[in-house]
């Protein structure tokens, strides 16, 4: 997933980070414009674009009628997929998911699963036997960094905007009546990635900062600010103490952002 | 299924298998296990048994993948279809490709990969019997598989898991606490250096738990750091006697 950076840039962004700046002018902890949209895409149950930056990142759900899983008999599905589409960058290239499409996904699965952002309790219509299934798909329109917390983002925010059919169960079939009501959703994650660049932490890399960084660590907050999910990337390390340090600070942010949003 | 019923911590503050809060399973090591691998290494943790091989530093095929400056790491993280209780198509999963891939990014800092431009370094790992913390138990026996190949490395990495089961701390989820617990967070150390090379976590923690987890992890890293170097030096002081 690499483009091409040159060397001065490499340089610039190393030695701007050891000051404490950034080559864009943010701080370091400092997240690019966030802007959300909702219900953009009339024939999904739910929508929504994120921008954050020039990384843009658009999210569907679908909701059908489904199997629920044999250890949850009386619990919904749900299920998160992400496609790097080839438009979104030059190192995108068609075909099956790739290990950094499904990384993606299951980053993003596990901040909503995890947090139990929504009562899966309530998408079940016969235990054991019929379930509401919710298909999440992240859509990457274009890849300017940081795609874990736009995809996180966004995923959440179409989930916000997501409908189901109102039902009633007559004799042991199903009756759809006309009408939506809101997902079940109780919590709002949110996830914040960190890059170390030159042994410093940086919040929200962009394209280059990511081309440069030594490593990544994502984290996702729930309502309380409890630690939801956490992953780790790229092929360097973390101390114990940055690792607290990203734990303090992406608190913070995810609660800004939570605000922000009016989460 | 049994949802809940059991307590997996008890009144004495024991869990399922006799264990405290902060022992580890029983660990065996074997390095050397396989004959045609450039190197490889056994585990058993719990009823966990993995074997991991490397080949390598070899020839890279597709020759395009190649790199100038640097050797390409590969690694496969395998379960067996036999290794689970229902059985697993042996297809890899999501799951596993995932796995391979923070596997793969645990172990590259401590190898010098500079060292040999133009090749590949290829670490499979087959686990033959699940039992929780697979992912953990496989670097820990990939590292010693690496080393075993004389691969240059900085230092062995070695990984084990945290989490919390009915409001403890514990260390070493097996299966069972995986499954049913609130929350589970593997992490691979460079124990001489003291960095973290994989960390991940789910489920719910506060911040505060989060931290008494890392420590504990990183406890119990350091403890099958020291079977770890037992089990190298192992293999290079016995002599096996040849029969005719």
């Amino acid at each position: 997933m690499s483009t091409v950076i040159t060397r001065v840039k490499q340089r610039q962004i190393a030695q701007l980070i050891a000051k404490g700046k950034r080559l864009d002018g943010r701080g370091l902890t400092d997240y690019r414009e966030i802007k959300v949209e909702q219900g953009i895409i009339e024939r999904a149950e739910g929508s929504a674009r994120v921008c954050l930056g020039k990384t843009e990142v658009m999210v569907g759900t679908k909701i059908e009628i489904g199997e629920p899983f044999p250890d949850t008999p009386d619990e919904g599905v749900l299920t998160v997929n992400a496609e790097l589409v080839p438009l979104a960058s030059p190192t995108f290239e068609p075909g099956p998911p790739d290990e950094n499409s499904i990384e993606l996904a299951r980053i993003v699965d596990r901040g909503i699963r995890e947090s139990k952002a929504i009562d899966m309790g309530k998408l079940c219509i016969e235990p054991g036997k019929k379930v509401f299934v919710i298909f999440v798909d992240v859509y990457v329109l274009n890849h300017d960094g940081n795609l874990i917390d736009a995809s996180a983002l966004a995923a959440m925010a179409a989930l916000l905007n997501t409908k189901m059919p109102k039902y009633e169960v007559e004799e042991g079939e199903i009756k759809i009546r006309p009408g939506y009501t809101q997902i079940p959703i109780r919590r709002h994650p949110v996830t914040v990635t960190f890059a170390k660049i030159n042994e410093k932490l940086v919040v929200d890399p962009w394209l280059d900062e990511e081309q440069v960084m030594d490593a990544r660590l994502s984290i996702a907050f729930d309502d309380d600010g409890n630690i939801c999910a956490m992953q780790k990337g790229g092929s360097g390390y973390f101390t114990q103490k940055q690792v607290f340090e990203a734990v303090t600070i992406g608190r913070e942010k995810a609660d800004e952002i939570r605000k922000k949003l009016g989460w | 299924m049994s949802q809940k019923t059991e307590k997996l911590i008890d009144k004495k503050g024991l869990r399922l298998d006799g264990r405290k809060p902060d022992e580890l399973r029983p660990i065996k090591i074997e390095v050397g296990a396989l004959s045609n691998a450039d190197g490889s290494a056994y585990i058993e943790q719990g009823k966990n048994k993995i074997l991991a091989a490397v080949y390598g530093p070899r020839e890279l095929h597709p020759k395009h993948m190649a790199l100038p400056d640097r050797t390409v790491l590969r690694c496969r993280y395998h379960m067996a279809p036999f290794s689970v209780q229902e059985r697993k198509s042996p297809a890899p999963s999501r799951r596993e490709i995932e796995l391979s891939k923070v596997i793969r990014e645990a172990l590259e800092p401590s190898i010098f990969l500079e060292y040999y431009p133009r090749t590949a370094i290829d670490v499979f790992i087959e686990v033959l019997q699940a039992d929780g913390g697979t992912r953990c138990a496989s670097i820990t026996a990939a590292s010693l598989a690496l080393a075993d190949a004389g691969v240059p490395m900085r230092d062995l990495v070695v990984a084990c898991a945290a989490g919390k089961v009915d409001d403890t701390v514990v260390l070493d989820l097996m299966d069972e606490e995986d499954k049913a617990g609130t929350a589970d967070v593997p992490l691979a150390l460079m124990p001489n250096l003291n960095v973290i090379t994989l960390l991940q976590m789910d489920g719910i923690l506060t911040p505060e738990e989060f931290e008494k987890a890392v420590n504990l992890a990183i406890e119990g890293c350091k403890k099958i750091y020291a079977m770890q170097k037992e089990a190298l030096r192992a293999k290079y002081v016995s002599v096996k006697e040849v029969e005719e």
